[in-house]
């Protein structure tokens, strides 16, 4: 059993969240991520907006978008949608 | 504490529901009605429009949605009661595993009646046990008495902080819900002051802080939410220890109403009735248990050893009671008021057959299905089942396992 995880006499009772979302990482079940080709990107800013899992952010220090990938599900919308090509899915591990 | 004043009035078991809950500081009630449960929604609705009482009623468009009111409103904090049978609980199937998961102490009142197809209204256990898995606190009560008195208990049974769980009392159609008794009744401050004010228990919240299990603008906490491998089955641990719990409780809150009230049901958990010496012995819930004492009464004139053991909880089981209750019997017959078809007999055999095992001596046991969709179930029934019994005892052979009380050839 993962050493990491609470047992049930820790953990509040009816699934009571202990930590806020931040805190719970959900971006460890992707098959598939985002890479980002920052020479195609014309920094439109679509993605985004339209992840889902709000789990592309814009860098301002080097005026770049940036995956979290503690957060991204690997879903592809972005990759689907984005206007100039820029984002490509590769297999986890796979690269 | 001496035994309160206490008043006669004649009512039925559905009545007697309604007066509990409106004794009871009930904040809010939601209900769809369902015969044979239908009085206790209009009686609570008679005491709300008279301002008899300070309830929120809700009128809901179907038992799912009924449900899920009081599962909202006891998250929130409420004191909460429903109502239902057959069908309308039928429907609330999927909300009795949101509202024990949520750990939500909704009190609900069964009025047991059989399932469709065809179509019937009579009494049988079909409904609720069909729930017993759902993680909600059981008590059958043999007449409406005992379903006053459980109402009035199970406040305090399910808001407990070491249970926190919903409470089904349950009753049987019509021969409780809809006839007629003598029930003696408690002051209003006595019950109030018996179930008093609900209690939270403190839990961590997302903030990082301690906060009152509630859902509290001021400190919010999310209840029930994703819970995937990594905790789901923790949280029914969580859910199992609770019922573990629960006997104790059940039973010393049966005590201490006991000592206002002056009336007792067993240990609160199950009744032995004149099963000390007994050789042979019944073992049902409900209302026919009270027609089986006057059996069993009239058995011991004969000179027969004859008992019962009526359950009071059938969930939380007391196995270790029923194992100790039924020690010396040597023929044991249980009675269904339901059936897991293609299951070989009726959960209350299969669950005291199960108990049994571990019993240094074991019994001949054997079941009997009885009075689905209302079938009466007179002594002479009765009668014959503790007959099968003293042969079983004579031959020490069991012919058939599961037989059918009652039906026609
Ligand atoms: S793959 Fe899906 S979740 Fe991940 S960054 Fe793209 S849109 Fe967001
Ligand atoms: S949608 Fe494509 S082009 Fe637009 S910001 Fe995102 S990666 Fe760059």
């Amino acid at each position: 059993m993962n050493k990491t995880l609470k047992g049930w006499k820790d953990i509040p009772i009816a699934g009571v969240c202990w930590k806020p979302a931040t805190q719970y990482l959900t971006g460890d079940w992707k098959t598939f991520k985002p890479i980002h080709d920052a020479e195609k990107c014309t920094k439109c800013l679509l993605c985004p907006m339209i992840c889902p899992d709000s789990a592309i952010k814009w860098n301002q220090t080097n005026e770049e978008i940036e995956f979290d990938y503690d957060f991204c599900k690997g879903c592809g919308i972005c990759a689907n949608e984005c206007p100039a090509d820029a984002i490509k899915m590769v297999r986890e591990g796979g690269e | 504490m001496a035994v309160a004043q206490q008043k006669t009035l004649a009512m039925n078991g559905d009545e007697a529901v309604a007066l509990a809950v409106k004794q009871s500081d009930v904040d809010v009630v939601a209900a769809y009605p369902i015969t044979p449960q239908t009085i206790i929604v209009e009686r609570l609705s008679e005491y709300v429009a008279n301002g008899e009482v300070e309830t929120e009623f809700v009128c809901t468009e179907s038992e799912h949605s009924a449900l899920t009111a009081c599962l909202a409103a006891s998250a929130t904090g409420a004191r909460t009661f429903t109502a239902s049978a057959s069908a309308g609980l039928a429907l609330m199937h999927e909300i009795l595993y949101v509202t024990s998961g949520c750990r939500a102490p909704v009190v609900m009142a069964i009025a047991n009646r059989a399932l469709s197809a065809p179509i019937n209204i009579h009494c049988d256990h079909s409904d609720s046990m069909v729930e017993r898995d759902s993680c909600w606190i059981q008590i059958y009560a043999e007449n409406s008495q005992e379903t006053y008195d459980s109402m009035i208990q199970s406040f305090r049974i399910a808001e407990h902080l070491q249970v926190l769980l919903p409470v089904m009392v349950c009753l049987d159609a019509f021969v409780l819900s809809h006839t007629l008794e003598n029930v003696q009744i408690l002051a209003d401050e006595t019950v109030r002051k018996f179930v008093g004010v609900r209690q939270f228990p403190l839990v961590m919240g997302h903030e990082g802080k301690e906060v009152p299990f509630k859902l509290d603008p001021n400190n919010p906490i999310t209840m029930g939410p994703l819970d995937l491998h990594d905790y789901y089955f923790e949280h029914k641990r969580q859910q199992e220890e609770a019922m573990k719990i629960a006997p104790r409780i059940i039973k010393e809150i049966h005590e201490e109403f006991s000592r206002i009230s002056g009336r007792k049901y067993g240990n609160g958990l199950i009744e032995a009735y004149r099963l000390e010496d007994a050789d042979i012995a019944t073992v049902c819930v409900g209302s026919t248990a009270g027609t089986t004492k006057t059996v069993v009464d009239h058995l011991r004139t004969k000179g027969t050893k004859a008992g019962l053991l009526r359950l009071r909880t059938f969930r939380p089981l007391p196995l270790t009671e029923i194992m100790g209750a039924l020690e010396n019997v040597k023929a044991l017959a249980i009675m269904d008021r339901s059936n897991s078809f293609g299951g070989s007999g009726g959960p209350i055999y299969h669950e005291i057959r199960h108990s049994m095992y571990d019993a240094p001596t074991h019994p001949h046991i054997v079941n009997y299905i009885y009075g689905l969709g209302g079938r009466d179930m007179p002594p002479t029934t009765i009668l014959n089942i503790y007959k099968d019994l003293q042969e079983i005892l004579q031959t020490k052979k069991v012919k058939r396992d599961v037989q059918f009380a009652g039906v026609r050839q």
